[in-house]
C-alpha cells in the first residue's frame, strides 16, 4: 500500500505558502480571471490617484476650437461638443465612479452590517419589525429607489452616496443577517456565553469576524452595482452634478444626437464602466469561490 | 394550500402598505415643497397667495392626514391631478401602461428564450472553451450598462441599416410593432439573459451533482434523457423564482432604455415626473411599480408552490 505525501503533494499545488509572492502566484494560477479583475481594478484605482499625472488636460478646461474632435495625437480618445479632453474626463471619471461606488457600498455594508447582525442576534421584535421593512424596501427596483431618494435629497456628490447607500441595506443585512442566526447557535458562542461574556463582546469579538467572508464577497458584487447605479442616475441627470466628470453624465450629454458624428463620445465612457465593473464581477467571482465555496456558481 | 394562499396574500397587502408609507416618506425628505417651488419659479411675493396655493393642494393638512387623502384617492381610483399638465393622473399613467408592459414581456422572453438555453448547454459542457466563452460573453452582458448598449445598438442601426430605432410614433400593425419593440427589448433582456443564463448553468451544475442522476445514468438512460428529462426539470425551479426577481430589476433597466429610445412608456415618464418635480405623479408611479413587482412575485410564489411538491405539503 503506497502512501500519500500530502504535504508534497499540497506544496505542489501552491499551498502552504510562505512568501507573499508565492501567494500571489498561487492566486494568479488558480484563478486567472480573478487575477484579471483584480488586475483591472488596480488600473482604475492607479488611473483615479494618480490622475493628474497621467492626463495632459485639465477634466472641465473648454476650448470651443476643438469642439468634436475625433481622436488625434493632441486629443487620445477625442473632445466632446465644448471642446474638453475625453481622456482626460475619462481618467478623472474614475475618481468620481470609486468615490461613489466605494463610498456607497462602504456606507450601505456598515449600516447593513449593523442592522443585520443586532437583528439576528437580538431577534424578538426588533428583528421582527425589521424583517418586514427589509421586505418593504426589497419590493422596489434598486435603481427606482435610489433615483426617488437622488430626487428627494437633491443633485450632489454625498447626497449621490446616500440615496445609493440606503437601498443596498436591505440586501446586506438579510445575508449578515442569516450568517449571525447560523453562527449563534455555534458551539462556541455557547462557550463564550457560558465564561460569562457579555453579549456586545460576543456579538463583536466572535460573530462579527465570522461573517466577514461572505460579507467580503457581497461587497465586490455591490461595487459593481454601485458603480452601475451611479452611471445610471448621472446619465439621467439626477446623480453627480456638475462640475464633476461622471462616466455616466459623459453619456447622456452624448446621447442620440452626437450617435451619428461623434460616435468616440458614446464609445469611451461606456467601455470605461463596463470595464470597471467587469473588473469587480470577476475579482467576485473569484473571490467567492476562494472564501466563500458554498455559493460557487 | 387555501391557508397558504390566504396568509400569503395578507403579506402581500401588508407589503404594499409599508411600501406606500416609505415612498410617502420619502419624497418628503426634502424641506420645502412644491409649493415653494411653484412659488419662487411664478414670481409671486405675496404670503397669502402661497397658502391658497397650499390650501389647493392639500399641502397645509398634517402629514397622516395627506397620507389618508392619498391613499383614500388610491382606492376609489381618483390618482390626483399632475402637476405639470394638470390633467388627472390616471389619463396621463394609463395609456403608458400597455406600452412598458409589453416592451417588458418582450425583454423577459428574449431573457428566458436566449438565457435558459444557453445556460443548459454551458452546464452540461462544463470548463471547455464553450462554457469559458458562454461565461464571459453574460459576465460582460452583467457589467455593460443597460442605456450604453441601447447607444450601441443606435450606432450600428445607423452605420449598418442607415436607420434609427427611435420611437417616433405609435406603429400600427404585428409585425411593425414587434419590429419597434424588439431592438430596445433586446438592449434590456440582454441583462437579464445573461443573469438567467449564469442562473441556469449552476442551478443545472448542482441538479447533475445529484445522486438521482447518477442513478439514471447507470440504469443507462441516454445523455439526452438524463439532461432535458431529469436534470432540467428540477433545475427550472431556482430559475422560475429568479424571473421573479428579474422583473423588479427589468423595470430599473427599462428605465434607462425608454429614455434613450425615446419610448413613451411608464418608465420614462418616471423621470419626468421627478425632473418636473411632479411628487404626486411620482408617488403614483413608484406604487404602480411596487405593486406590480409585488403581485408578479406572488404570483411567483403560488407558481413555486404549485411545481414543487414539498412546499405544497409543508403547511
Amino acid at each position: 500500500m503506497s502512501t500519500i505525501d500530502y504535504n508534497a503533494e499540497l506544496i505542489a499545488a501552491g499551498a502552504h505558502v510562505r512568501s507573499r509572492w508565492g501567494a500571489i502566484r498561487f492566486f494568479i494560477r488558480r484563478y486567472p480571471l480573478g487575477a484579471i479583475g483584480a488586475a483591472i481594478m488596480t488600473l482604475v484605482i492607479f488611473a483615479a490617484c494618480f490622475a493628474p499625472l497621467i492626463t495632459v488636460y485639465d477634466p472641465l478646461s473648454t476650448n470651443a476650437a476643438v469642439s468634436l474632435a475625433p481622436p488625434s495625437a493632441q486629443h487620445w480618445l477625442g473632445a466632446d461638443f465644448m471642446g474638453r479632453d475625453v481622456y482626460s474626463r475619462i481618467v478623472y471619471g474614475a475618481r468620481i465612479s470609486l468615490a461613489v461606488g466605494a463610498g456607497s457600498m462602504l456606507l450601505g455594508c456598515t449600516l447593513g452590517v449593523t442592522i443585520g447582525l443586532l437583528s439576528g442576534y437580538l431577534l424578538g421584535w426588533f428583528d421582527l419589525i425589521t424583517q418586514r421593512v427589509i421586505e418593504m424596501m426589497q419590493a422596489l427596483p434598486l435603481l427606482v429607489m435610489a433615483l426617488i431618494m437622488a430626487a428627494a435629497l437633491g443633485p450632489s456628490l454625498h447626497n449621490t452616496i446616500i440615496a445609493i447607500a440606503i437601498p443596498l441595506v436591505p440586501y446586506v443585512a438579510r445575508v449578515i443577517r442569516a450568517n449571525t442566526l447560523s453562527l449563534r447557535e455555534q458551539p462556541f458562542v455557547e462557550a463564550a456565553k457560558a465564561i460569562g461574556m457579555s453579549e456586545t463582546r460576543i456579538a463583536l469579538r466572535h460573530i462579527l469576524p465570522n461573517t466577514l467572508a461572505p460579507l467580503i464577497v457581497l461587497a465586490t458584487a455591490q461595487l459593481g452595482s454601485t458603480i452601475l447605479t451611479e452611471a445610471s442616475l448621472s446619465f439621467l441627470g439626477l446623480g453627480v452634478p456638475e462640475p464633476h466628470p461622471s462616466w455616466g453624465r459623459m453619456l447622456s450629454e452624448s446621447a442620440a444626437e452626437y450617435v451619428r458624428t461623434a460616435p468616440w463620445l458614446v464609445i469611451f465612457p461606456g467601455l470605461a464602466i463596463s470595464l470597471a465593473v467587469f473588473g469587480t464581477n470577476l475579482l467576485g467571482d473569484a473571490l467567492r469561490d476562494l472564501l466563500d465555496p458554498r455559493q460557487r456558481s | 394550500m387555501g391557508a397558504y394562499l390566504v396568509r400569503r396574500f395578507g403579506l402581500m397587502l401588508i407589503t404594499l402598505f409599508g411600501i406606500s408609507i416609505i415612498i410617502f416618506v420619502l419624497l418628503r425628505l426634502t424641506p420645502g415643497n412644491i409649493a415653494d417651488i411653484l412659488f419662487d419659479a411664478g414670481g409671486y411675493v405675496d404670503p397669502a397667495d402661497k397658502a391658497k396655493i397650499m390650501a389647493d393642494l392639500g399641502l397645509d393638512k398634517s402629514l397622516p392626514a395627506q397620507y389618508a387623502d392619498w391613499m383614500g384617492g388610491l382606492l376609489t381610483g381618483d390618482l390626483g391631478y399632475s402637476y405639470q399638465t394638470e390633467r388627472p393622473a390616471l389619463e396621463e399613467i394609463a395609456p403608458r401602461i400597455p406600452i412598458t408592459a409589453r416592451l417588458a414581456g418582450l425583454a423577459l422572453s428574449f431573457a428566458v428564450l436566449i438565457g435558459v438555453p444557453l445556460g443548459v448547454l454551458s452546464a452540461v459542457r462544463q470548463n471547455t472553451r464553450l462554457d469559458y466563452l458562454l461565461r464571459v460573453i453574460s459576465l460582460s452582458g452583467l457589467s455593460m450598462p443597460a442605456f450604453w448598449l441601447g447607444l450601441l445598438i443606435l450606432m450600428a442601426f445607423v452605420r449598418f441599416f442607415g436607420t434609427i430605432p427611435i420611437y417616433s410614433e405609435e406603429p400600427v400593425g404585428f409585425w411593425n410593432t414587434l419590429l419597434m419593440y424588439s431592438v430596445p427589448a433586446a438592449a434590456v433582456g440582454f441583462r437579464s439573459s445573461a443573469l438567467m443564463m449564469r442562473l441556469t448553468r449552476s442551478s443545472m451544475l448542482e441538479v447533475l451533482r445529484q445522486d438521482y442522476i447518477r442513478t439514471a445514468r447507470s440504469k443507462g438512460a441516454s445523455e439526452r434523457t438524463i439532461n432535458y428529462y431529469h436534470a432540467l426539470k428540477n433545475a427550472v425551479l431556482p430559475v422560475v423564482t429568479v424571473i421573479g426577481i428579474e422583473a423588479a430589476f427589468l423595470l430599473g433597466g427599462l428605465i434607462v432604455t425608454e429614455t434613450v429610445f425615446n419610448i413613451p412608456g411608464v418608465a420614462r415618464f418616471l423621470v419626468e415626473a421627478i425632473r418636473w418635480r411632479d411628487y404626486p405623479m411620482v408617488q403614483n408611479l413608484v406604487m404602480f411599480i411596487a405593486v406590480v413587482v409585488v403581485v408578479i412575485n406572488f404570483i411567483i410564489d403560488l407558481l413555486y408552490a404549485a411545481l414543487d411538491p414539498r412546499i405544497k405539503f409543508a403547511d
